[in-house]
């Protein structure tokens, strides 16, 4: 590019690089329009809508409130992950709530059945939640790949089965006992030597965080490296780009499909464990349920990115945290839901119409640039 | 040609589709199936003892346990027979029970509900037709925001509207105006209701008949009568109109509608917002009449069931429709508290698997599929023989294994929409 | 009946498109009985009775013959309902009067070929066209569906119907036509009767009759057999048999051209070769029997592949230069080390591809959908030869490139050759077959039909195997 600064209209029409800013307009824009969504319905059912936005901040940022939405943070990322596996490769594992439900559960009824020395014992009850997890998963992998069923109605339906193979392990002549001093069932409490204690690391306040966010953080790392760096990776991000490609590469895509279900029913596996090993300590009936539709959410709003996806998850229990005071202010909390509601939904067709800009945007670039450079070369973009 | 590109995204690796075989559907076998299927439940009840599968109660029961499935269903026939997959049914299903409690409250009418409902439903699939046929958002991504923003839409409704009212709450209405029930006179027959009394003689067959009819014909809702004509009318409106013919083509081949002057976009969004109509007319009917009251996750994934329902029936009206009676009949049992009428099934499962077993090896010369499927029929009876009731639990996801089973077995008997689920772009057509 | 006839690239299908209504044209005009007109889209062109036959068909495989027919254009009864006994009627008439044989009630999904085809002309006449277009028609056909087709045309004809025939097909052509236009590079360079005119005088006007003469050159041709592929067929989902037999060696230094109208089976051998579709028969590379082989293992063993679509086959559009550069052989140096990518390695080597192979791009991290086809087409061209294949196969590696992308890739082949590399080269460029092939063979309906000599070629003799107008003779 020349020296000259470029205009407004240069990036409108797309002659500068999009990189780096654009990809934040779609996030901010539909965030932008989320609050604003939300600012008229309040508006409309009486509440002031600016003033509680901002008690809404103001309450999100105290200790407590932080340590809070870092805990819930720390769960959705993990459930984020195990979706982005998937829609790394064009697969939608609609089935990481299930896989998370029947794996917390068995975990917790394996923890609360051993006595190991402490280690040992987290990490056979991790295990075996990524074990489940990443059995249920399996399921439907091989369901798509030997009999061609799609993994979005599989996974369905896999769901709801979970459900009722939870709700029946779940009972007092199987896996649970009653919980003291409520009406509550839940599998028998792990003993301490199973249980990761939180970490005191935001000042102020008495709630710590899980120490399993840093397994969450573990796993950031390790999947981004295992897509970027690796030859599997590789592989996955090629499938999902071009199938067609893909298996001229050489690539076994069926394989591929079944190991990364697996792969992302083994994340989902781990999407109980903090909750189950920093808090509850056992699955009780009033274990957190829908997280993996709430992966699924932030991993598109994360573009599938292990940073993008930390934001996002960091913004949704931002929200969730902030949605405590509203109680007390006589304002119904769902609003909260509804903004993240519209966040996704305006976040998706924002990144869509970003993507196709974008597109568009960098061939001009380049032809540009090459016609500047070397003005002999018909390059027209194909 | 710019259709070629789009005539073959095949991947290479795929195996051939084997072409399905032609089945005619005619009343005759219609009238003998429902013949023999009554034959095989009195039998069964005979056997075992369990009164409640062909009980007045039972059948009420399934019926308004149907409905919502059945109609969930067709608002699925309706978007993906127009090329939109809809898991965003849920979601919409879920307005559908709000706004249907909140208009028949607001305007003290059951019918004002009705309408109400499907309007919230409509609003949904309005969504899902903005984000998946104009701008070309994935289908199911867009399904599965509909799902959230529906829920919290609701539930944050439902706070602002109910809690206030007198014998409502945060998650739940006051009692609801139910639309009319209406009977067929049958006591004006005889001193007594004779059907009831012949129910009660537990005879073979004729009780079983009396038990059924008077289960159909008793205390019905108008409404659930409404939803039973939607089925023939979707079929009418899709099979035999002109508007729905192009909209069906528009689920088959974009491409060849366009080229022909068809307003793809145009069918594609009126396919998709009736579809949330729907749904929505589903949702009302769960708080209107089979809870009388708007409750908090009343749905129960009912919306999913109903694409469950879909599946099972092939993408047709007439199969949605039996697939929503199966799954209603199962859950209707259930509800009804009675075990021993559902492992009673387990044995009209194994009859009719052996039944095709024998079909399979006689008429079709098919011995090693028959070998499989009567060797499942003996599992079957075994367990049946060896059990004395099927968890609950279980017996509340026959829709989901029935789907898996049906997709992964039958999978090239099915007849999906060829362009179901393919994001379409104007002008593709060249 | 009007046939127009030319090579593949003529311009045939754009002229057709601007009939239709589908172009529009910069300038010229198109009269219609005598009344000039002017097409926005079909619906203008089937308004004045000018009607379409695609070459890939515009039906919905699940609907009825009869639903697919009156789509758009349904007679009603009572302002919505479908009038399917008059559409039945009138179906029936078009189709008995014509002898189209049309069942109205049957799934499309359920008919051959040749059925469909018909399907298609009963939806243009039942839209009242009186002037046909049918584009490439036999392309699909077997010989018996080709007669049939022919039969119905000149019934149509006899009924007074207008038809414009397009084709590269000359025996075909001489059968039926009426008059014969034939286009080179998008202009006419005669119109012939038909009467007048035998096969090969008629390909030699497609083809234009300076053929390029091939360079004189060394051969560079070993006695040592690279890749012998015996006896393979490859069936299409409906069982039929689209390649058919096809044997032949390539040995180290040859060029083998296969020469052919396109979709004769060229692109279903390439992709049996690759692995990528289930074929029968025996493909050996050097000493080993590779025809169990995965795609990956054949490409690790030294198989280089340049496909036909680029952006199918070849690349990740939105990926940038160098993870395309690892796309296919991302099991070996300098992409991975073990199993993790080595991006500085690959890098580097995108960097010394982009150098040595002239890719025109501001650099490496550029998505490829970025770039112009010629230089995508270099990238890959590039990305191939470094695997150090021992036999590669080129599938119209110039198609869609500018001239100077051309020169460079044919270079980098012939370069290739000399250095002892067995090409596969499939094209439909007869400049680009004669030019470079030490050996040319001629496929045709999945068969090798002919081998020709490319240093005394003429222009006859490969017009005449390519379009089967030499069979009978």
């Amino acid at each position: 590019m020349s020296a000259k600064e470029s205009t407004f209209a240069d990036r409108l029409l797309g002659r500068v690089s999009p990189a780096g800013l654009l990809s934040l307009v779609a996030p901010v824009t539909a965030i932008v329009f989320a609050a604003l969504v939300t600012m008229v319905i309040l508006a409309l059912t009486g509440a002031p809508p600016l003033d509680t936005l901002v008690v809404m901040g103001e309450y999100a940022v105290r200790p407590r409130s932080i340590v809070l939405t870092l805990n819930s943070a720390t769960t959705y990322y993990l459930s984020a992950l195990a979706v982005a596996i998937g829609f790394k490769m064009n697969l939608f594992n609609i089935g990481v709530d299930g896989q998370y439900r029947l794996a917390a559960l068995t975990a917790a009824a394996v923890g609360g059945a051993v006595a190991l020395p402490a280690p040992l014992h987290v990490a056979l009850i991790i295990f075996v939640a990524v074990l489940v997890g990443a059995g249920w998963a399996a399921i439907a992998g091989l369901l798509k790949v030997r009999r061609g069923v799609s993994e979005v109605i599989s996974t369905i339906m896999l769901n709801a089965i979970a459900t009722a193979l939870g709700s029946w392990l779940l009972n007092k002549e199987r896996l649970a006992v009653e919980v003291g001093g409520s009406n509550n069932i839940g599998t028998k409490p792990i003993p301490p030597s199973g249980q990761v204690p939180g970490l005191a690391i935001v000042s102020g306040t008495q709630t710590k965080v899980f120490g399993l966010i840093l397994l969450s953080i573990a796993m950031g790392v390790l999947f981004h490296i295992v897509i970027n760096r690796t030859r599997f990776g590789f592989d996955l991000r090629a499938t999902g780009r071009s199938e067609s490609a893909a298996v001229a590469s050489g690539v076994n895509v069926k394989r591929m499909i079944l190991v990364s279900m697996v792969l992302s029913g083994a994340v989902a596996g781990l999407v109980g464990m903090p909750q189950l090993l920093g808090a509850s300590h056992s699955y009780s009936l009033d274990f957190p349920t829908g997280l993996g539709f709430t992966g699924i959410a932030i991993a598109l709003l994360g573009r599938n990115h292990p940073v993008g996806i930390a934001f996002g998850a960091l913004l949704w229990a931002f929200l969730d945290t902030s949605a405590g005071i509203l109680q007390i202010k006589k304002i119904s909390p769902d609003i909260v839901t509804i903004m993240q509601g519209v966040i996704v939904l305006s976040v998706i067709i924002a990144y869509e119409l970003v993507h196709r800009y974008q597109i568009a945007a960098e061939q001009r670039r380049v032809s540009r640039q090459l016609a500047s450079t070397a003005p002999a070369e018909e390059g027209t973009p194909a | 040609m710019s259709q070629n590109a789009l005539a073959t995204p095949e991947a290479p690796f795929q195996e051939p589709k084997r072409p399905a075989r032609k089945f005619t559907f005619t009343w005759r076998t219609l009238l003998l199936a429902v013949g023999a299927l009554i034959l095989l439940l009195s039998f069964t009840r005979a056997v075992t003892g369990a009164a409640d599968l062909t009980s007045t109660g039972a059948i009420t029961a399934s019926i308004a346990l149907a409905v919502p499935i059945g109609l969930a269903g067709l608002g699925g026939l309706w978007a993906e027979r127009a090329g939109v997959v809809n898991i965003g049914l849920e979601g919409m299903m879920i307005m559908g029970t709000w706004s249907g409690a909140w208009g028949a409250l607001y305007f003290d009418n059951p019918w004002a509900g009705v309408v109400a409902g499907a309007i919230g439903g409509a609003l949904g699939g309005l969504l899902h037709a903005i984000a998946t046929v104009t701008f070309g958002v994935d289908h199911i991504i867009s399904g599965v925001a509909i799902n959230i923003l529906g829920l919290g839409v609701t539930q944050f409704l439902s706070k602002v509207t109910f809690a206030e009212m007198k014998g409502g709450g945060d998650s739940q209405s006051p009692p609801v105006p139910k639309p009319e029930v209406v009977s067929v006179p049958w006591d004006r027959l005889g001193d007594q209701d004779p059907l009831r009394a012949l129910e009660a003689k537990q005879w073979f067959l004729l009780s079983d008949v009396a038990g059924i009819l008077r289960g159909l014909t008793t205390n019905v809702s108008l409404l659930t009568i409404l939803a039973i004509l939607l089925v023939p009318l979707s079929y009418y409106v899709l099979w035999r109109t002109a508007f729905g013919l192009r909209l069906r083509s528009c689920g088959e081949s974009p491409v060849a509608a366009e080229s022909l002057g068809v307003n793809v976009y145009l069918h594609k969004y009126v396919a998709v917002v009736v579809s949330g109509a729907l749904a929505g007319l589903g949702g009302a009917f769960l708080a209107q009449v089979a809870a009388s009251a708007y409750r908090e996750g009343q749905t129960g994934g009912r919306g999913f069931i109903g694409l469950a329902a879909m599946i099972f029936g092939n993408w047709r009206p007439g199969g949605l429709a039996g697939g929503a009676l199966l799954f209603g009949y199962t859950d209707g049992l259930q509800l009804r508290g009675s075990g021993a009428a559902v492992h009673a099934l387990l044995l009209v499962v194994a009859i009719l698997l052996a039944a095709v077993a024998v079909h399979q090896l006689v008429r079709q010369g098919r011995a090693r599929t028959a070998l499989i499927t009567g060797v499942a029929a003996v599992v079957v009876f075994v367990v049946f023989a060896l059990t004395d009731s099927i968890p609950p639990e279980f017996t509340s996801v026959t829709p989901h294994i029935t789907t898996l089973l049906v997709l992964s077995l039958a999978a090239q008997r099915l007849r999906p929409p060829a362009a179901n689920g393919v994001i379409y772009r104007r002008g593709q057509g060249g | 009946m009007h046939a127009v006839v030319g090579e593949n690239g003529a311009g045939k299908s754009t002229l057709m498109k601007i009939l239709y209504g589908m172009q529009r044209p910069d300038e010229g005009r198109i009269r219609v009985n005598g009344a000039e007109v002017s097409f926005r889209s079909p619906g203008d062109a089937i308004g004045v009775g000018v009607g379409m036959v695609h070459q890939h068909f515009m039906l919905a495989g699940n609907l009825t013959v009869l639903e697919n027919v009156i789509l758009g254009s349904e007679p009603r009864k009572g302002g919505v309902a479908i009038d399917f006994g008059a559409a039945r009627a009138r179906i029936r008439e078009i189709s008995d009067s014509y002898g189209l044989g049309i069942d109205p009630d049957v799934t499309v999904e359920d008919l051959g070929v040749g059925a469909r085809q018909r399907v298609e002309i009963l939806k243009v006449l039942y839209r009242g066209a009186r002037i046909l277009i049918l584009d490439e028609p036999t392309a699909v056909l077997v010989p018996q569906e080709v007669t049939e087709l022919f039969a119905n045309l000149r019934e149509l004809v006899r009924e007074g119907l207008t038809i414009i025939f397009i084709s590269h097909k000359l025996d075909e052509v001489l059968s039926v036509a009426d008059a014969i236009t034939v286009i080179r590079r998008g202009t006419t360079v005669a119109e012939v009767d038909p009467k007048d005119v035998t096969a090969r005088q008629l390909a030699e006007l497609m083809v234009g009759s300076e053929l390029p003469s091939p360079e004189t050159r060394e051969s560079t041709v070993t006695d040592t057999v690279a890749i012998s592929v015996r006896g393979l067929n490859v069936h299409s989902a409906e069982d039929r048999c689209i390649v058919d037999g096809v044997t032949f060696d390539i040995r180290k230094g040859e060029v083998l051209g296969i020469a052919g109208v396109e979709g004769n089976g060229q692109s279903e051998l390439v992709e049996a070769i690759m692995g990528m579709r289930p074929a029968e028969g025996e493909i050996r590379l050097g000493e080993h029997d590779i025809s169990g082989w995965t795609t990956l293992r054949r490409r690790e063993a030294g198989i280089g592949y340049i496909p036909e679509d680029r952006h199918r086959h070849g690349l990740l559009l939105e990926a940038p230069l160098w993870e395309n550069r690892i796309l296919g052989h991302q099991t070996r140096r300098p992409n991975v080390k073990g199993p993790w990518i080595d991006r500085a390695g690959a890098r580097e080597d995108t960097r010394r591809i982009v150098e040595s192979y002239d890719v025109r791009t501001p650099g490496i991290d550029v998505d490829a959908s970025a770039l112009s086809g010629g230089n995508q087409q270099k990238l890959i061209v590039g990305r191939e030869m470094s695997g150090e294949p021992v036999f590669l196969i080129a599938s119209h590696p110039t198609r869609g490139v500018d001239v100077g992308a051309q020169a460079a890739i044919w270079d980098h082949l012939r370069a290739a050759r000399a250095a002892g590399l067995a090409v596969l080269l499939i094209s439909a460029d007869l400049d680009e077959l004669i030019g470079l092939s030490d050996t040319l063979k001629v496929i045709l309906r999945g068969r090798i039909v002919a081998e020709v000599d490319p240093k005394d070629v003429t222009p006859e003799r490969l017009g005449s195997a390519m379009t089967g107008a030499g069979e009978a003779a």
